[in-house]
């Protein structure tokens, strides 16, 4: 694994619809955050990393160009990752491998996204390219109900069932954007008004999508020596794994989604982790439709396949369940893109460092953190725990 | 500091870029079949699978699919979504949209269409209809231009 | 709206290639300081911002110094000259898809007085027509002015471009 690394500060942007500032004053307001957090100044990091969906998404190719004073990389080496939804796992890491390498001390990690400056599913069927795929996508909901209706199908659950299950997903984390100071979308609702919202792409109904969302996230990374120095009380780097997929998504089952089996196991493997479930104290999973929180519970080996819906509904990912799914109120409240994957880690690294507030789960101690992307070919997963 | 009376503005424009894309001999000669209305696959000599597309080279073992294989136009429903809303591009009367993944008989793996052939403006109708595993069939244009649409819809058989 | 994204077309070749045009929307945010800088434009004035800690003046207004890392609370609102220096140039003369004007036409980094960086702009307001005759022009100018457009948009073609003094 390399060097020991890990998180010695966090930063945000409130997140929502941000036309108040340009961009660069949005990613300045994270780094700001993270470097405040971490009681450190631009001049004590190395490197920074950046990443977010396509430059496309906001129309300026290579929009950290246009925002690299508020990054801070002046005479600083400058790696971009992306990986479209899971871009914050996959930036993550790199700042992680960088330091456990031994080629660098501090590295400053930055994912963002300003949805509100283009038309985020006009840009998403760009992804694919024109002359196999375009013409049938429907932006990224279309991807995500096929795969969720693929696999209702797949292991024959209850069409109901899953949809109460979704339900509470939504009312879970909806409460948690309540609380949360940095998420989006703020409503009180109930498991009623979720199973009866709007049909936005069968299954998947209003209350099951994600927002567009504006925001920026920081965090920053540090080697052991450094982190010691600097940080009181640092969140360690216990795991990592990343799994990619073919590029055509009918070249493999989906409703099994090999890439985020594989990446969780590495994960555990390197953590020493056997019965995630038992282990973990907090997850936060990538979630910008309820339907795939329920996969990945399955997916992550939280539960067995195809009986995640019966676990929702028994309450063991609700809070005081056996393990707290997304007490922000993940990706479900909050979808900067590029920044989304990284909060989930920011947020992890808040839990287990005792720095969550209102969303704090107690004594939490050992988190993971998630994010999926790609034409559904990528999953990322980093494990964070309070002790090294 | 901005005075107080200046709210911060948004510019708006429309970007259009124009691109041209190769093919490849691979696709070119798959796009022909469809004009033909021939549905081409290839097949990996080192793990036998046929896949939809034609692809140049396995994307698993990574050797050549050079043995060309004209599959069949019918098979059965992977999974499906009803597209209802609408986005810079797609207006209103371009919906809604039901989207299928389908696996056509005799090959490995899904490919992707729209179910048609019947009023899809009623989702009551439509859930009924289109279930995961149910038979379908290619409905072709009457115009082909040896482009993925030359495939009208999938239609429910049996 | 504009046209929407049409399907791809496939020219006669031996093997393929398709055509298709990515067209796509932008409402991009501004801020309040540049949305104050581009106002100012509409007003024929030239604005930047002085960071307190290097003292340094930069055009375009910035929110925050880029060497300093300083907030705009802490900088100041400075009116700088319409005239400056030339501190390099290149005439542009061929075409290319989104052009932002007709060939040919000169691009400039101009160093305005009492800046402490300098823009990028038009040079214009003679022939262009013959490079040679572009260039031993240019060899006697090094002091320019602001031309400003007739109608104005709170953009930065509201200077049409910079002529020589």
């Amino acid at each position: 694994m390399g060097r020991a690394v890990a998180v010695i500060g966090t930063g945000q942007t409130r997140h929502g619809r941000r036309d108040d500032v340009s961009y660069p004053d949005l990613i300045k307001e994270a780094v700001k955050a993270a470097f405040e957090d971490a009681g450190i100044t631009s001049q004590d990091i190395d490197a920074v990393v950046y990443g977010s969906m396509p430059s496309m998404m906001e129309g300026v190719a290579y929009n950290h160009f246009y925002f690299a004073d508020a990054l801070r990389v002046v005479g600083k080496p400058l790696l971009r990752t992306e990986t479209c939804g899971s871009t914050g796992q996959s930036i993550a890491h790199t700042g992680i491998y960088w330091i456990a390498s031994g080629m660098a001390d501090i590295i400053l990690v930055v994912g963002s996204e300003k949805q509100h400056e283009g038309d985020a599913q006009a840009t998403m069927t760009t992804i694919p390219e024109a002359f196999m795929h375009a013409d049938f996508v429907g932006g990224a909901p279309v991807a995500f109900s096929m795969q969720s209706r693929e696999w209702m199908g797949h292991f024959n659950i209850d069409e109901d069932k899953a949809r109460e299950a979704a339900a509470i997903i939504s009312v879970d984390c909806h409460d948690g954007g309540l609380k949360n100071p940095y998420a989006h979308i703020r409503v009180n609702i109930t498991k009623e008004d979720a199973m009866k919202a709007r049909i936005i792409t069968y299954p998947v109904r209003l209350l099951d999508v994600c927002p567009s969302s504006d925001g920026a996230c920081a965090v920053i990374f540090a080697s052991e020596d450094k982190a010691k120095k600097i940080c009181k009380k640092p969140a360690w780097v216990k795991g990592t794994g990343f799994r990619g997929e073919e590029y055509f998504s009918g070249d493999s089952s989906k409703a099994v989604w090999q890439s985020a089996i594989e990446a969780s196991k590495e994960a555990y493997k390197q953590a020493g982790i056997t019965d995630p479930l038992k282990e973990l104290d907090v997850a936060e999973v990538y979630n910008p439709f309820t339907y795939q929180q329920l996969m990945f519970l399955e997916c992550l080996g939280f539960c067995p396949p195809g009986e995640s819906p019966d676990y929702v509904v028994k309450g063991v990912f609700s809070p005081g369940g056996k393990l707290f799914c997304n007490p922000s109120g993940g990706v479900l409240c909050t979808n900067p893109i590029g920044a989304a994957g990284l909060i989930r880690l920011a947020e992890a690294a808040m839990q287990v460092t005792g720095k969550a507030g209102a969303i704090q789960v107690e004594g939490a101690k050992l988190a993971l953190s998630h994010a999926m992307g790609g034409a559904l070919q990528f999953n990322g997963i980093t494990i964070l725990g309070s002790e090294l | 500091m901005a005075e107080k009376n200046e709210k911060p503005r948004t510019i708006h424009t429309v970007l259009r870029v124009p691109f041209e894309m190769a093919l490849g001999p691979t696709w070119t000669r798959f796009f022909e079949g469809l004009r033909e209305k021939k549905i081409l696959g290839t097949k990996c000599k080192e793990c036998g699978r046929i896949l939809v597309p034609a692809r140049p080279f396995c994307p698993r073992c990574f050797e050549p699919m050079e043995e060309w294989v004209e599959v069949a136009q019918e098979g059965t429903i992977i999974t499906w979504s009803y597209v209802n809303y609408t986005y810079f591009g797609v207006t209103a009367d371009m919906i809604p949209i039901v989207p299928t993944r389908i696996k056509l008989d005799g090959v490995d793996g899904g490919w992707g269409g729209r179910i048609g052939g019947f009023d899809i403006k009623d989702f009551d109708l439509v859930n009924k209809k289109v279930k995961v595993g149910a038979r379908v069939k290619a409905v072709w244009s009457g115009e082909r231009h040896g482009h993925l649409r030359d495939i009208e819809y999938w239609e429910i058989i049996e | 709206m504009v046209e929407a994204v049409k399907s791809p077309e496939f020219p006669v070749k031996e093997y393929k290639t398709g055509n298709k045009d990515t067209v796509l929307p932008y409402n991009w945010a501004l801020g309040p300081t540049w949305t104050k800088f581009f106002n100012g434009l509409k007003e024929e004035k030239i604005l930047g911002t002085r960071c307190k800690k290097c003292n340094r003046v930069l055009v375009p207004a910035r929110t925050f110094c880029p060497s300093c890392y300083k907030d705009m609370e802490d900088e100041e609102w400075v009116e700088v000259a319409q005239e400056g220096t030339v501190e390099t140039w290149c005439l542009v003369n061929y075409k290319y898809y989104g052009q932002p004007k007709e060939p040919p036409y000169i691009i400039a980094q101009i160093c305005l007085d009492r800046a402490d960086c300098s823009v990028t702009h038009f040079i214009g307001g003679f022939d262009l027509s013959d490079p040679d005759k572009v260039r031993e022009k240019m060899k006697s100018v090094s002091r320019i002015k602001a031309v400003w457009s007739k109608e104005k948009h709170a953009d930065i073609y509201d200077i049409a471009y910079f002529e020589p003094v």
